[in-house]
């Protein structure tokens, strides 16, 4: 162990919420000393593969009230109406700043922003750059992040372990992948701005790196993880990939046909099946919906058999070529690509896919968590706006609203109480080497990390997918104790130093088992059907028990699940109607 | 069903991929892999086949297999590619070769060190520069699609490096700022919003800087974000060019 590298605030990941997070505090505090450490170079991170665009109220026809209705009823009642009352007033001026930064969004011919409808929504609110969205904003955040010199990037180090002394969050442990250096970094306060856990599912929009560190990090330093049953299976991935077709198809008017042609959202209380998009109805209904209805389609055998599982249809002909390549370019590109057809000619097979994580590490609106020190931002986080169904489109915008949040007050916290226990955190600085080296790297066990990861995920899908039940959570928290079990006897092939993957494989995965856990777990307890969380044997929302978050904290064994109140302010629990 | 099956899982097809390991080895070697062929599996599928079920060591770089997060350029076959958008099909049954991308130096296997890049791309101002900077509440800069149009394909640039692979200036003169970094330059100057336009050209106008290409236009044709890399290269010269004719002819023109 060489020196300390010693930091005022230290962000780890360099996505949308942790650029935005480091550009606020150091427009805030010029003098702050900040430092962002990221697994990838930050332009690789997964908000690069967002299409459809980031919701905020611009538009005269708009208003902040719809921005919030619409947000509180697609999340099921299971939002903090406080969160999302601030969330929707502060994401306009944050997607202007993206715009003063340079951000391409797409425009009206008088030079104004243009928005396009998503899924749940009252009035066209999404933001868009054509359809990749999200790596227009990720590059304009990072390029404009490369004029603060204040800022100083730790690209391609891992962060293994939070190091807590006194009560506090006081920096990390990490790996400098280049040279296999396991390094202390120092700092009076600390954001996780990590992203979703995706890839603890097998069928995932999520790039490779989604393996919800920054969730198992602070799930192990004690902080309860909030809400982890509400997964979002978006309704429209390309068989076998898993590659996202945005919500903006839908948007611009694509339908959805089973394999007689027919649009059968219609006769799941979508309707009427309008031929223009009608704004919350039909295919402009809400994710869960939607996803839950394709496995009613399945179930009543008039979904499409495919190599890669059934398949229904996203049309998108009727729109022509002209629109398609102005509005959705990405879409058709990836169709090409990845499925092998034009989506001017012919229609897109298409399946519900994991997409999101709605729970994430417990937040207040600041972004700070239970422990003193540590915050959270973004996907990784749950403040909660997104409650038990995120609305299409706030995903981007949270990045901002909380990124911003969470950098000025990490920031103000830590001019208050930099790092002081130095000795101590070298203490465990050297026990995470010694853990790494002794689990991993000296480790002579028979499992592989592929075969477990394999497992964890058929785990995840087959007992806690768009439906569940008693019996298949149990079997899925069975097995994901079995599989942590075997993760004890664990084998490398690589056992060098220098940019070792096998090893960050192998750590991601350890964080995975913990995500899934608590997903799983908390699934279980959740005796209810809400939003993204079906339960076949509990299928009504239950108000009364469960307008609660879920708080799972780690344990030894399964985790303890406790309950938190829902804020709600001006908008008492109701049903969620949708179509016209 | 099953025959089907079998019968595909039957079909192999050969790797052979460069290896470079620092702490065991001091010269690369390559080493083959015969692995299944699937008709649907891109170049990377096939490394991923490797990595989990045969050799664990292998090293390279992925995330979006998407082709939008730029972290899995390789040389196939020579060519500068996007692995997660190669296709075996486009090979079979022919041996595909699989090297880290060409120009840089190599971290381990098939990653490079991207530290040059990293700097060039700092080296050239990409963001937003303005003598006065408009508050928030005047709302959004106004900017017409014909506008955006202007700039749009440059901001298209994923980073990938592919076009530093190919650039055979790239590889005699390693100061040579690259097309990538002029393109996210011009898209910058080309940006009605932005006003930085003069300070990157004083950078730009320099050997290193565009006019050591020779426009071989490679940058282009490997490109897979038609971010079209040569022409922004060649603008910058003609805007350079005009620079320099408005000081030498007319040097009252610039006060």
């Amino acid at each position: 162990m060489v020196d300390v590298l010693r930091h005022d605030l230290l962000i780890i990941g360099g996505g949308a919420a942790g650029l935005r997070a480091a550009t606020a505090a150091a427009q805030l505090y010029p003098r702050l000393n900040i430092a962002i450490v990221s697994k990838v170079y930050p332009m690789r991170s997964h908000t690069v593969s967002a299409e459809g665009g980031a919701g905020g109220v611009i538009k005269s026809n708009d208003s902040l009230d719809e921005h919030i209705q619409d947000t509180i009823s697609g999340s099921d009642w299971l939002a903090d109406q406080d969160a999302v009352e601030l969330f929707a007033r502060e994401a306009p001026a944050e997607l202007l700043q993206l715009e003063h930064w340079g951000c391409p969004w797409s425009r009206e011919p008088d030079g104004s922003v243009a928005v396009r409808p998503f899924g749940g929504m009252q009035k066209e609110r999404t933001w868009f750059a054509a359809d990749k969205t999200g790596f227009h904003l990720l590059h304009t955040l990072f390029q404009t992040s490369l004029q603060f010199s204040s800022i100083r990037r730790y690209d391609e180090w891992f962060a293994t372990r939070l190091v807590v002394e006194n009560g506090r969050c006081q920096g990390v442990v990490a790996i400098e992948l280049g040279s296999g250096q396991i390094r202390l970094i120092s700092a009076g306060a600390v954001i996780l701005a990590t992203g979703g856990a995706g890839r603890v599912f097998p069928f995932t929009t999520n790039g490779a790196i989604c393996t919800g560190d920054g969730m198992a990090l602070a799930y192990r330093a004690g902080v309860p993880l909030k809400d982890m049953e509400f997964v979002q299976y978006h309704p429209t991935g390309l068989p076998g990939t898993g590659i996202l077709i945005t919500e903006a198809a839908r948007g611009e008017g694509g339908i959805l046909v089973n394999k007689d042609g027919y649009r059968y959202l219609q006769d799941y209380g979508l309707g009427p099946p309008d031929p223009w998009p009608r704004l919350r109805a039909m295919e402009l209904g809400p994710r869960d919906k939607l996803s839950q209805c394709f496995v009613y389609e399945m179930q009543k055998g008039r979904t499409i058999t495919g190599p890669y599982g059934d398949i229904v249809y996203l049309d998108v002909r009727h729109l022509g070529e002209k629109k398609i390549d102005e509005k959705i370019p990405f879409v058709r590109e990836l169709a090409r690509k990845y499925v092998g057809i034009d989506p001017v000619h012919d229609p897109i097979p298409v399946r519900p896919v994991v997409h999101y994580m709605m729970g994430g590490v417990h937040t207040d609106a600041q972004g700070a968590t239970p422990l003193p020190g540590l915050y959270a931002a973004g996907e990784v986080a749950c403040v909660s706006i997104n409650g038990a169904n995120r609305l299409g489109s706030n995903s981007l915008s949270e990045c901002l609203v909380f990124g911003t949040r969470a950098g000025r007050a990490a920031a103000a916290f830590a001019l208050e109480r930099p790092a002081a226990d130095f000795a101590a955190l070298e203490t465990q600085a050297r026990d995470e080497e010694r853990r790494i080296t002794a689990t991993f790297l000296r480790a002579e066990g028979t499992e592989r990390v592929s075969t477990l990861r394999q497992e964890m995920q058929l785990a995840m899908e087959s007992g806690c997918g768009i439906f569940r039940d008693e019996a298949s959570l149990q079997e899925t928290c069975n097995r994901l104790a079995r599989a942590r079990g075997r993760f004890m006897r664990l084998r490398l092939d690589d056992r060098s130093r220098v940019y070792n993957t096998e090893l960050v494989a192998a750590l991601e995965l350890d964080f995975m088992l913990d995500a899934a856990e608590a997903v799983a777990y908390s699934a279980l307890a959740r005796t209810e059907s809400r939003g993204s969380h079906q339960r076949t044997d509990h299928p009504q929302r239950d108000d009364a028990r469960f307008l609660k978050h879920t708080l799972a904290y780690r344990t030894g064994g399964a985790p303890r699940v406790d309950y938190l109140d829902v804020a709600i302010t001006r908008w008492p629990p109701a049903q969620r109607v949708y179509g016209g | 069903m099953m025959m089907a099956e079998q019968t595909v899982a039957e079909r192999t097809i050969t790797l052979e991929v460069f290896r470079y390991r620092p702490e065991q080895e001091s010269e690369p070697t390559f080493q083959t892999y015969e692995i299944p062929y699937r008709e649907d599996w891109v170049v990377l599928d096939a490394l991923n086949y490797i990595k989990d079920s045969v050799d664990g060591s292998l090293t390279y770089r992925w995330s979006c297999r998407m082709g939008v997060c730029g972290s899995c350029g390789m040389m196939v076959n020579g060519v500068p590619k996007l692995t997660c958008s190669t296709f075996l099909k486009d090979y079979y049954p022919r041996p595909i070769r699989i090297e880290p991308l060409a120009n840089f130096p190599v971290a381990r296997d098939l990653a490079i060190v991207l530290d040059d890049f990293m700097a060039k791309l700092v080296h050239v101002r990409p963001w937003i520069i303005r003598r006065q900077e408009e508050p928030l509440e005047a709302g959004e800069y106004r900017q017409t699609p014909e506008e955006l149009d202007r700039y749009k394909h440059f901001s298209m640039c994923i980073n990938c490096m592919l076009c530093y692979a190919a650039c055979p200036i790239y590889g005699l003169e390693p100061e040579f700022v690259g097309p990538a970094a002029v393109a996210l330059a011009q898209r910058y100057n080309l940006d009605s919003r932005d006003q930085g336009g003069r300070e990157r050209m004083g950078i730009l106008s320099t050997h290193e800087g565009i006019w050591a290409c020779t426009l071989v236009g490679e940058c282009t044709t490997v490109c897979p974000a038609e971010v079209d890399p040569a022409a922004a290269i060649q603008q910058a010269k003609l805007a350079s060019a005009l620079g320099w004719l408005r000081r030498v002819l007319v040097p009252w023109g610039n006060k």
